[in-house]
């Protein structure tokens, strides 16, 4: 094929990560990743309804396969790296092209939460790692028993503001995958006018399913329903 | 009726801008908006003062010359249209209204409400030719085309580069434009041979003007004159993703060459 004035230039990766959509798919797909995650591991929260035994056995499973378990954590903070650099890097370019701003502003047609992606996600990346150093390590002088994660919940979430700020970060959590669940499709390419609307739906429903799963958790904990 | 307007005078590119207030005393409601500035401007004239630049130039709402903010929204408050096709019976006596030109760093002002829109030119030729046979006229319907298709192709077509989405979007982006001309020429069999190499090109082209990213917020779709929907930038998206899988592929071919 000529190519003359539709040549291709340039490392084939580097330009795919160059373009603003490059870095939107990359968004895209370490989203998924992490959707995938947050909702494997609240089906196992869930599992504190069914008492100490099966959930506390559930997490020996989980930490009896070293390789499945640090295997899951790589792909997940790398997940996790890649779609915050692609953020950030995305909000400076976003900045940088309007670099007047209107004296007249009109507040853009779309959400609440697609305008507040910004902030949602520096906050529930803090809350992670609060989460991480709370329930995983559990350095943060709360109370903590290694491989007992049914004891730690309960006895963490009878102290209210920690179950406060996990229920505010899990209303975050859903308003975040809200709009990221249904963008993501939109980004790698997939709209119809007829499944888009329906998408959306999916996306509400899967992310109130994440959402108010997680949160019936500490509510539970607070109001005596799970203890020890 | 009376219409009090804020304007954005600024003398040339580099002269710093600033709202200026004016009042034009007797609007006809059947004037168009550019009409009302026609007769502002020639008060301003017989006083001695310099008339407010504006672009326009079919005043029909197909050449996609005119545009500007009116009160925060791109082309003002009537859907579907460009400001040049907006009639002052849609506003009120009394009205209080806002222009401003386009703000975005690939769109430089130039003068008062014009803005420098070459950077959508430069996108459109990166895009560059897609191959015919030259020679005699090919006959009418040589080649068929789905009506589906054909319609498709038409609603991106319609698209007349105004820059109301870069505009009204939040992060200055121009994803609907060309969204709208990669699906325009990607949806109709004669352009099928350089679909993915016009893909990227345009993207890259898009990139390097300094326009934002999509945040999929829609503000671009609400105002577009020609109402081109925000599923030509998910097709931009797929091609371009396409594209550029292909490229890898072309670059290992060819990559020891
Ligand atoms: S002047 Fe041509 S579209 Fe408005």
């Amino acid at each position: 094929m000529s190519t003359a004035g539709v040549s291709v230039r340039g490392e084939p990766a580097v330009r795919f990560y160059e373009a603003a959509i490059g870095k939107k798919i990359v968004m895209a797909v370490t989203g998924f990743i992490l959707f995938g995650y947050v909702l494997v591991h609240l089906l196992g929260n869930l599992q504190i309804y069914l008492g100490p035994e099966q959930i506390n056995a559930y997490a020996r499973f989980l930490h009896s396969t070293p390789l499945l378990l640090w295997g899951a954590r790589v792909v997940l903070l790398a997940a996790v790296i890649l779609h915050i650099t692609a953020s950030v890097q995305l909000w400076l370019l976003n900045r940088r092209a309007r670099p007047v701003s209107y004296v007249m502003e009109k507040d853009p047609p779309a959400g609440y939460a697609s305008r507040t992606m910004l902030w949602s996600g520096p906050i529930i990346g803090a809350f992670v790692v609060f989460h991480i150093l709370h329930l995983t390590t559990g350095s943060v002088g709360l109370p903590y028993r290694e491989l007992d994660p049914y004891h730690n919940m309960v006895y963490g979430f009878r102290i209210w503001p920690v179950s406060l700020s996990y229920i505010l970060a899990m209303v975050l959590l859903a308003m975040h995958l809200y709009h990221g669940l249904w963008s993501m499709f939109q980004t790698v390419g997939v709209h119809h006018p007829r499944y888009t609307p329906w998408l959306k739906r999916l996306a509400a429903a899967f992310a109130i399913f994440i959402g108010a799963g997680n949160i019936s958790i500490p509510v539970a904990v607070l109001a005596g329903w799970v203890r020890e | 009726m009376r219409i009090v307007l804020y304007i954005w005078r600024q003398p040339h590119r580099d002269a710093p801008g600033r709202m200026v207030r004016y009042e034009v005393a007797k609007v006809n409601p059947d004037m168009s908006f550019l009409e009302m500035l026609d007769v502002l401007n020639e008060e301003l004239m017989n006083r001695g003062e310099d008339p407010v630049a504006f672009d326009h130039d079919c005043r029909e709402g197909i050449c996609g010359s005119c545009g500007f903010m009116i009160n925060g929204v791109a082309h003002g408050p009537l859907p579907g249209t460009t400001v040049c096709q907006l009639h002052m019976r849609h506003f009120r006596d009394g009205d209080v209204l806002y222009l401003e030109p386009w703000r975005a760093r690939a769109f430089p002002v130039i003068k008062d409400l014009v803005v420098d829109r070459s950077a959508f030119d430069r996108i459109i030729a990166a895009g560059g030719y897609i191959s015919v046979n030259t020679g005699s006229a090919p006959d009418g319907n040589a080649i068929l085309i789905p009506k589906e298709i054909a319609e498709r192709a038409m609603d991106a077509a319609a698209c007349i580069g105004c820059g109301a989405c870069v505009a009204a979007c939040p992060n200055a982006s121009a994803s609907l434009f060309v969204g709208a001309k990669i699906a325009h020429l990607g949806l109709l069999p004669q352009g099928q041979p350089e679909r993915y190499r016009r893909a990227l090109n345009m993207v890259a082209q898009m990139t390097q003007e300094g326009f934002g990213s999509c945040t999929n917020i829609g503000a671009c779709e609400a105002v577009c004159p020609k109402n081109i929907k925000l599923e030509v930038i998910a097709r931009m998206n797929r091609d371009f993703l396409v594209a550029s899988w292909r490229a890898r592929r072309e670059a290992r071919v060819e990559g020891f060459g």
